[in-house]
């Protein structure tokens, strides 16, 4: 990394990289990001793992490999672990490392509560994950539904999962109102909200989506805790509660959540795909106004996951027809991508192959979804393997091909080095077809009557093929995970040399140098187009194609003249104490019905938690500069 | 592009043709009248799903081809940022796509949620972790009270039964694919659904499952639906209904001892005396066993009832089945499985050989 400005000319020295201390003060978005990644990673092995174990069970009738007891365990784990572990921290390493880059900024609007974000996710699924340890996994399912969660009190195994997802809830909430705070205060001048990559615009849908809908769970969770600990009757139909009133509350959250899950992948794609089509996304504002249709339609479309709870054929009608309606949007992007691939001139390297093979999926994805809001076929399909296929087809077909895609697209800015490409086409092949093998079957089983969420079944229902293709898939995917993380390790070390700007691309994040110095720009940026980097490299001739302007033509980009020097965030300890006390009250939660012990812990957490609020509170912003 | 087209057409080939008689339990393979118009309807949205499919994935798979980079080509594409007249009508499409799928679909809703009409069977059906009992509030006995039987549930063949099911625990769903959609059973509430089976499948035997998930055995917690010709539901009904003798003599003497020590914890009987004096002994908190030898399986339809598995069923019952009995609370009615009461071989064999003889 060369820097052709010295400290001195910043009035600014940056914090030491160095050791695992600068890792725990660390308040940088880019080393946050960094460690969203790395956490995401090692909780998609532990999901993976679980899911392993879940196919080899089920690879043949009657499977002995795990008891119903652990089995239940694995699937409620291995669909907590994927949601709160995996995807949402994946979408929030991307968002942390590259909105600020992407719009010019310097860092995010509040850096500290970004690190307690992070400490807070990563020590609530390290609670949740304790679990199989200490006391038992939760064992009601991700929908965690009542009476079901509330039912059995003798074990911790559903307080793990009020208060596990609780946390997660609120780490979520942090990060999601500082993206929304950073984006909408912190653009470099001239970066307009309609000149926003999509990425930044599908983050700014997502935030919004989780700050409205996490608190409704919230609620509900609280609700679960009561009901369990306390001797509450939220859902306890014999004293008129109603176990029907936690789905709604689930739901309210969890399909916006649906949503979180994929939009930032939307987002990614919307960015690669102009870079290898070298051309400029077919209809921005299509995209983005479809995405924020999206966002608000997601709200009114819950109770599709109750089409078979009784709510009443006028309920179930309307929720119908709202479900179908948000096909349309979805619809929109789909053809713009493709419109945006048309009349280009294409080139497939790793993340523009897993981009295509995200478009391909998540049609398919998108196609069975409709066929959910056919009520009728709905009541079929609800709670069977058709479902399962149906959301692995979006959440990774769709959303897990994005993320890897936008791996390969950004490793470079990370680590200053490429991903290797050879291994790259091999990761993708093996991972789509593996993908395919796994999924596909399943929609045949759910519609042969095979209900999910089952340890086992029985001989004689002809399920028995279907499953083993799905259990051979399933570890095909394994493999394909294999050549992703060895090429991971292997680039960071050997990787080919990338410089700043390795696909041509078009975003602000290309500017600078990879990795990015601590302050992301020397010069903050002035904006004059979407797309703005593009433009600072080609013009359009009379045919409307691009061409390259020499450097006079180019000239020199204007920048911001700061007067003050940079302004940068110091590095704080206080943001993972309070999120170890913020854990450890949670921790204490989990157990206070076990007696003092939990008691002790809720006691030793409010401290914990008090002092790292304190502490942040008086720590002056920023050291004085200059 | 053709291939893919074919290869499409052919996976939806073979979807289809899997509604074949080897596939006891599928929704593809429709045996009633709300079956068959959800499998009408969903015949239609897969058809145009896939062309669907076939339309946009052709449409990627031709951007893919015809616009990669060739050797050579280092001309720039046009740099085309959008085309609103476009945008629009591709927005439009999917609506009008969208409203041929409603209709269809909201006719069908409102005809599968109506109430039933005419001559209908009533039957209660109600969920318990993990097996089901079925009540038929029309077909009485002398004292008035409604046929009971579990996990195995007869009905009619040609004529329209309507269930009418709540839970005693947590949430169930009640699903025969080949019979009906499912339907949630929820403590606390009713939940409706109607059955006609086809005519022509009196004497078949339609498997069912529990679709929601509901704890430890879920996956366990079966049942079977019978359709008998409307003659022979007569007949079962009148036997059912009937009780069970207490036998006098031999094994099953002995046998009824231990029952009425152990097993009426949580079970329940209709017995009758030598003297013709009829009685119902037990709770009601397992499976009525007053006809148990009558049913063909046992344990929530996982095993085939035959004397060996009924011997292993009561000798070390979590070998069946898994289940939590150490969490039940008989008192509060909270039953979370059987008990393995330790029974001595002796023991075992005459309560196989008195619950086989109660046909």
């Amino acid at each position: 990394m060369a820097l052709t400005t010295t400290p001195d000319d910043l009035g600014y020295t940056p914090p030491s990289t160095k050791g695992l201390w600068s890792w725990i003060t660390t308040i940088d978005h880019k080393r946050i990001g960094i460690m969203y990644a790395v956490s995401s990673l090692v909780f998609f092995l532990v999901g993976g793992l679980e899911a392993l174990l879940i196919r080899t069970q089920l690879a043949t009738a009657n499977g002995t490999l795990v008891s119903a007891d652990a089995y239940n365990q694995l699937f409620t784990m291995h669909g907590l672990t994927m949601v709160f572990a995996v995807i949402m921290p994946i979408a929030a390493a991307f968002q942390n490392y590259f909105i600020p880059l992407m719009i010019g900024a310097r860092d995010v609007a509040f850096p500290r509560l970004n690190a307690f974000a992070f400490w807070l996710f990563l020590f609530s699924v390290v609670l949740l994950t304790s679990s199989f340890f200490l006391g038992g996994s939760p064992d009601g399912a991700w929908v965690g539904y009542a009476p079901l969660s509330t039912q059995i009190q003798e074990y911790v195994r559903m307080d793990y999962y009020s208060i596990g997802a609780q946390l997660l809830g609120f780490a979520s909430l942090a990060g999601s109102i500082n993206f929304v705070a950073t984006i909408f205060t912190m653009r470099a001048p001239g970066m307009t909200l309609m000149r926003m990559p999509v990425f930044v615009w599908m983050s700014v849908v997502s935030s919004f989506l989780l700050i409205f809908s996490l608190p409704v769970i919230g609620v509900g969770l609280w609700q679960i805790f009561i009901d369990r600990n306390f001797g509450g009757l939220f859902y306890e139909a014999q004293a008129s509660g109603d176990p029907l009133l936690w789905q709604h509350l689930f739901w309210i959250f969890g399909h916006p959540e649906v949503y979180v899950l994929i939009l930032p992948a939307f987002g990614i794609v919307s960015e690669i795909l102009p870079v290898f089509s070298r051309k400029p996304l077919f209809g921005y504002s299509f995209v983005v106004f479809s995405g924020i249709a999206i966002g608000f339609l997601g709200f009114g479309v819950w109770a599709h996951h109750m089409f078979t709870a009784g709510m009443g054929p006028v309920a179930e009608a309307g929720f119908g027809l709202a479900t179908m309606l948000i096909a349309i949007p979805t619809g929109v992007k789909i053809f713009n991508w493709i419109g945006t691939m048309w009349g280009g001139r294409l080139t497939f390297p790793a993340p523009m192959l897993f981009t295509v093979g995200f478009i391909a999926m998540f049609l398919i994805g998108g196609i069975s979804g409709v066929t959910h809001a056919v009520v009728p076929a709905n009541t079929q399909q609800h709670d069977s393997y058709y479902v399962v296929a149906h959301f692995h087809y979006v959440l990774f077909g769709g959303a897990v091909f994005g993320y890897v895609a936008g791996a390969y697209y950004w490793f470079p800015k990370w680590t200053g080095r490429l991903m290797n490409e050879t291994i790259g086409k091999w990761n993708f092949w093996i991972m789509f077809i593996g993908f395919n093998l796994t999924f596909a079957p399943q929609h045949i089983l759910g519609l042969d009557g095979m209900p999910r969420r089952t340890y086992r079944y029985a001989e004689g229902m002809g399920w028995d093929v279907w499953n083993l293709m799905s259990t051979i898939g399933a570890f095909l995917i394994a493999v394909s995970f294999l050549f992703f993380i060895y090429n991971l390790i292997a680039s960071y070390r050997h990787g080919k040399v990338a410089g700043n700007d390795p696909w041509d691309a078009r975003t602000l994040e290309w500017t600078t140098t990879s990795p990015p110095p601590v302050y992301n720009f020397e010069e903050v940026p002035v904006v004059h187009h979407q797309d703005d980097f593009w433009y600072r490299k080609y013009g359009v001739d009379e045919d409307g194609r691009a061409v390259k302007l020499t450097p006079e033509q180019a000239g020199k980009p204007d920048v911001v003249v700061e007067e003050h020097g940079m302004h940068m965030p110091s590095p704080s300890y206080f943001p993972i104490i309070a999120a170890t006390g913020v854990a450890l009250l949670g921790a204490g939660l989990v157990f206070i019905s076990s007696g003092p012990i939990g008691f002790a812990v809720i006691a030793l957490g409010a401290v914990v938690a008090l002092w790292g609020i304190v502490g942040w509170a008086a720590e002056p912003v920023t050291r004085e500069m200059h | 592009m053709i291939r893919i087209a074919l290869l499409v057409v052919a996976l939806a080939a073979v979807l289809l043709a899997s509604c074949s008689s080897d596939l006891p339990q599928s929704s593809l393979n429709p045996r009633s009248v709300e079956a068959e118009s959800i499998d009408k309807l969903w015949d239609f949205i897969f058809w145009l799903g896939t062309a669907v499919f076939i339309v946009v994935g052709g449409a990627l798979g031709y951007a893919v081809i015809r616009f990669r980079k060739r050797p050579g080509n280092e001309q720039e594409p046009k740099q085309i940022h959008g085309n609103t007249r476009l945008e629009i009508a591709w927005s439009i499409i999917p609506v009008v796509l969208l409203v041929i799928i409603a209709i269809p679909t909201l006719n069908t809703l409102f005809d599968l949620r109506s109430p039933a009409e005419g001559d209908f069977l009533r039957v209660e059906v109600i969920g318990h972790q993990w097996w089901w009992e079925f009540q038929y509030p029309d077909i009485l006995d002398e004292d008035g009270r409604p046929l009971t039987t579990a996990n195995e549930m007869h009905i009619p063949a040609g004529m329209t039964s309507e269930l009418t099911m709540t839970s005693v625990d947590v949430i169930h769903s009640f699903w025969v694919p080949s019979l009906a959609g499912k339907r949630d059973v929820v403590p606390g509430r009713d939940t409706v659904m109607k059955i006609t089976p086809d005519a022509d499948i009196a004497g078949q035997m339609v498997p069912g499952q529990c679709a929601e998930y509901c704890g430890l055995s879920h996956a366990d917690m079966r049942f079977r639906v019978f359709v008998d010709a409307e003659a022979d539901f007569d007949v079962w009904a009148a036997e059912q209904l009937e009780a069970s003798p207490i036998p006098t003599s031999g094994a099953a003497a002995a046998g009824y001892e231990t029952f009425t020590q152990l097993c009426t914890t949580c079970h329940q009987a209709k017995v009758a005396a030598a003297d013709g004096s009829v009685e119902v002994v037990g709770a009601a908190l397992g499976p009525d066993l007053t006809h148990f030898g009558s049913r063909t399986s046992l344990a929530g339809a996982v095993e085939e009832n035959t004397a060996e598995h009924l011997a292993q069923w009561i000798d070390d019952p979590e070998s069946v089945k898994p289940m939590a009995p150490e969490l039940n609370d008989v008192a509060e009615g909270r039953i979370l499985g059987m008990p393995d009461y330790g029974l001595d071989e002796r023991q075992i064999q005459d309560l196989v050989e008195l619950l086989e003889s109660w046909k």
